[in-house]
């Protein structure tokens, strides 16, 4: 495998991945009422990124599955979404919410950096559906950082001093 | 029709003009029964407070008591006209129940008590907080109806003396986003146009603002234009059959939600055909090209997919707007309050500045006002906002306010944008923010969810103060009742839409103990001893003059500069335009005539956010974007609302106004002519959805969604079919449960059922985008009497 391949499937992982921690978040995070529909939203783009890194996959020699299928929510998201309506009014839940905007912030850095090599490859290598590939995705990973950074920074001065 | 009864005509008889000629004056007057303009002793000076039109009148003083309101036919924006809230809305100044003493909780009873006691405990409270916890556990929640120097009085105490962000007001859920997406397009506040474009302009847009029932003058100023000689031409845009969509060469009444995608289109179409100013855009924006790639594919057949409009209906549309050469665009609650809020308002901006219009006579764009005073509460910073428009991640503007306050620049919070409404309310739920004072507004009827509010607010953990006229159902919740003085009754000014200030004089006195907002929080100030960096008193001024003197000094050189103005200025003749300073003593009528000062990086009140997510520029980022301070031209893309319908909720609920109520009654609902108007609350659907459904006109219906379920009599309108219409101002004070729905009946807020979500630009509340079902309680009984029944084209929001 090439390590244009390497890369397409560390990557393709990786936003699959984002995508499922952004959901999990948003229902372990109902009560935080932006986070939730930002959070899910924002899980659109990665779904998309895992879809066309798929397509494009084969033509550098990796078979890559896709984005996962969640079709129903499933039992274990219904008890997260109850925990979650439970635990809204404690503050100790703002921590875990900093948490795992930390987490989602450092995987879509991590992302990010993937795009960034593909699209230095793909210059060097003067692949253009790979390059309009990463032109096309790579801002909207940049802006899934920028969000988790914002919402760090808003949220962090009330949740970490007034609890 | 009677043209004097102007429930039954609230526009009143036609004044024709032809375009470029002033809009004839028209005086109208409604006094008391029995008492004629000879019986009058006094006349005050004032303004309208039950909307957002700033329309100039007199009230009629004899006896010490108010006896009825004129239109004053010299100013500006009204030019002697007025609606049927002001002619009949200033009655509930002397309504019987009144607050004349505070209240405070005693073993779960509010009893009456003196104001001593009242504020030793809000300062004793306050104190604590602040010792305990720290300036993060004390929050305000205000309005959009005080007055500028209350504002601005109130601002300075909650940034420089309790150093909390946490300070909003309601005009969060009409205004915000009107502010944002100036911010967005034009890097400051500041609303670009004028009234007079309508006396101008050869074409006129609606986008989701109904004209008619919300600003009636303003409407009235259009119906003259339509009944004069070349008359302009109409666009609407309004999922409902509104009298403005009835009048419109073209109506576009797209599915809820999906208004990014039809302004999308209407842009791909301006851009294909080259109805753009290329000069213009070359010379005074940036991002036109993101623009151009991002809605090359968003063709009228892409958005007639989603809207649920035909294409040729879109094309058309974007013809009279691409051909306009005098084009004046007006936004309101339909897209403000609706799914992508501030995207939407955005590509509005965006419509006026591919096209070159803005700047000039006619070429005007209105982003509006819900409230009357709600540009002062944007402008002095009492929506969080550092006051002045100044930008909070901009250390010069935070150094230039430190100096006018005389404190450290670490004393005004400014490591993050301000708390809004919603996240404040959150703080509360989570149990971090232990004090809210509220200030003339009703959170317990105008907020989206509301088990979720009254359980908020009635939680042991929060104390609530509450500063009001009347027993509001929020009231009813706090902990301690300030009884307040009200318009009339106390002397301040306040801005319009079209930035027009007002002076409002004192007519009469207030009832019983009340007192004006500004000598409340004057007296807290003076109690919680806040002082400057010098040991001197944080608040020097004792009066309104004092205060407007001192907002003048923290305006001065600023967009929304007062420094030309004074109540003695506007004492006697029309009301006056901001910026108004010693060279433009006249005041401005458009802004952006020559450029866009206000976004330079220096300048702007803010650097930007993202459209989807909500994050925030960097400096640095804006700097190089816009190094110039142009107009920034944001594009942006169509997102799925996020609760669409589904089998169980197929219907999609919308929340609005009717023309004869105010925000939740608590004023209007105690006017006999106003009430007796629109007594109850309504749902309204198409005649084909009734059908299918089996339901007809007057029958109990109940409205249920995820969150909860109100009950209304049925009306059957001229509405998008799979659409239903509940008008939210109704609420429990005058139900026997006083401020919540009775035990195991649906109540009659609409906003039961909606849906807590904003949006992440604007955060203002989205009450256009919630999934919902219709089900029958009981048909129709026999006749109601003294009811409005919606079909004669004026009733209720039925019109």
């Amino acid at each position: 495998m090439s390590g244009i391949g390497i890369t397409l499937r560390a990557l393709h992982d990786g936003e699959r991945d984002l995508e499922h921690d952004l959901l999990a978040a948003a229902e372990r995070h109902r009560t935080e009422h932006e986070f939730h529909h930002v959070a899910t939203d924002v899980a659109r783009w990665s779904r998309e990124h895992a879809t066309r890194l798929a397509r494009i996959g084969p033509g550098h020699g990796v078979e890559l599955s896709g984005p996962r299928d969640h079709s129903s929510p499933g039992a274990l998201a219904a008890l997260r979404e109850k925990a979650a309506e439970a635990l809204g009014r404690r503050p100790g839940t703002g921590l875990l919410l900093l948490h795992d905007l930390r987490e989602l912030h450092l995987a879509a850095v991590r992302n990010s950096l993937h795009w960034e090599m593909l699209a230095q490859a793909a210059q060097a290598a003067r692949d253009q559906p790979l390059l309009d590939l990463v032109s096309a995705c790579h801002p909207q990973t940049l802006r899934q950082m920028r969000w988790t950074n914002t919402m760090i920074k808003v949220l962090s001065p009330q949740l970490l001093t007034s609890v | 029709m009677d043209s004097s009864d102007r429930i039954a005509n609230p526009w009143g008889p036609r004044t024709p003009y032809a375009p470029g000629s002033p809009w004839p004056v028209r005086t109208d007057m409604h006094l008391a029964e029995g008492i004629t303009e000879e019986d009058v002793e006094r006349w005050a000076q004032s303004a309208s407070v039950l909307h957002s039109n700033g329309d100039a009148m007199d009230i009629a003083v004899r006896g010490g008591r108010i006896v009825g309101v004129r239109g004053r036919a010299v100013d500006r924006v009204n030019r002697g006209r007025l609606g049927p809230k002001d002619l009949y809305g200033w009655q509930a100044n002397h309504a019987p129940d009144r607050l004349t003493r505070p209240l405070v909780r005693e073993n779960g009873r509010l009893v009456e008590t003196d104001w001593d006691t009242a504020m030793a405990r809000v300062v004793s409270r306050t104190r604590h907080l602040l010792d305990e916890r720290g300036p993060g556990a004390v929050g305000f929640y205000t309005s959009g109806q005080l007055f500028l120097e209350e504002y601005y009085t109130l601002a300075v105490l909650a940034h420089a003396g309790i150093g909390t962000s946490h300070l909003d007001g309601n005009t969060r859920l009409c205004t915000a986003t009107a502010a944002e997406a100036l911010k967005e397009s034009f890097g400051s506040d500041g609303q670009p146009g004028s009234y007079e474009d309508v006396d101008h302009a050869d074409t006129i847009a609606l986008f989701g603002h109904n004209v008619a029932e919300t600003q009636t003058v303003l409407w009235m100023r259009m119906l003259d234009r339509l009944e004069g000689a070349d008359p302009p031409r109409l666009v609407c845009v309004d999922p409902r059959s509104t009298p403005v969509a009835r009048r419109a060469d073209v109506h576009l009444a797209p599915r809820p939600g999906t208004n990014v995608a039809l302004l999308n289109a209407l842009l791909h179409e301006i851009i294909r055909t080259g109805r753009t100013d290329r000069a213009y855009i070359e010379a005074h924006t940036v991002g036109f090209d993101e623009l151009a790639s991002r809605v090359e594919r968003c063709t009228p057949a892409w958005a007639a997919g989603i809207c649920d409009v035909p294409a040729a209906q879109i094309e058309r549309a974007a013809e009279i707007l691409g051909d306009a050469r005098r084009l004046l665009s007006t936004v309101l609650q339909g897209v403000y309050q609706s799914h992508q809020a501030s995207a939407a308002a955005v590509q509005v901006n965006n419509l006026h500045l591919v096209r070159g219009m803005l700047g000039r006579p006619g070429c005007g764009l209105l982003q509006m006002n819900g409230q009357p005073t709600a540009q002062n509460t944007r402008e002095c910073g009492a929506d969080g906002d550092l006051p002045g428009f100044r930008n909070w991640q901009n250390d010069q503007h935070v150094a230039e306010l430190a100096r006018i306050w005389n404190v450290e620049p670490d004393r005004i919070p400014h490591h993050g944008p301000p708390t809004h409404a919603m996240q404040i309310f959150r703080y509360a739920e989570q149990g971090s923010l232990g004090m809210l004072w509220i200030t003339g507004t009703n959170p317990a009827v105008s907020l989206p969810e509301l088990a979720r509010i009254r359980s908020i607010l009635a939680q042991e953990r929060l104390f609530v103060v509450v500063q009001d006229l009347f027993l509001t159902e929020t009231a009813q919740l706090a902990d301690v009742v300030l009884p307040a003085a009200t318009w009339g009754e106390k002397t301040g000014t306040f801005t319009n839409t079209d930035r027009t200030v007002h002076l409002s004089e004192k007519a009469v006195e207030p009832p019983g103990e009340a007192r004006p907002d500004l000598n409340i929080f004057l007296d807290f100030a003076a109690r919680m001893d806040f002082r400057d960096k010098d040991g001197g008193p944080l608040i020097g001024w004792h009066d309104p003059e004092g205060a407007f003197a001192a907002w003048q000094r923290c305006s001065a050189g600023r967009p929304c500069d007062y420094t030309g103005l004074s109540h003695d200025r506007l004492r006697g003749g029309s009301g006056i335009q901001w910026p108004c300073t010693e060279e433009a003593f006249d005041g401005t009528a458009r802004l952006h005539s020559d450029g866009f000062a206000h976004a330079h990086p220096d300048v702007c009140e803010s650097y930007g956010k993202d459209l989807v997510t909500g994050a925030t520029v960097t400096p640095v980022e804006y700097r190089s974007l816009n190094p110039d301070g142009k107009a920034v031209i944001k594009a942006a893309e169509y997102l799925p609302p996020h609760e669409d319908t589904s089998p169980d909720h197929p219907l999609q609920l919308i929340t609005g106004r009717t023309v004869y109520h105010f925000h939740t009654r608590t004023k209007t609902g105690r006017v006999p002519e106003l009430n007796a108007a629109a007594p109850d609350v309504w749902a309204e659907i198409s005649p084909a959805e009734a059908a299918a459904q089996g339901l007809s006109d007057g029958d109990l219906v109940q409205v249920t969604t995820p969150r909860g379920a109100i009950r209304a009599r049925l009306r059957t309108t001229a509405v998008r079919d799979g659409v239903v219409f509940v008008p939210f101002h109704y609420g429990y004070w005058d139900t026997p449960a006083g401020f919540r729905p009775a035990d195991d009946v649906p109540g009659r807020a609409a906003n039961e059922t909606t849906i807590t979500d904003w949006d992440p630009v604007s955060k203002q509340p989205l009450y256009k985008t919630a999934a919902a079902r219709l089900t029958l309680v009981s048909r129709r009984d026999a006749p109601r009497s003294g009811t409005v029944d919606g079909s004669d084209g004026t009733a209720g929001s039925g019109a």
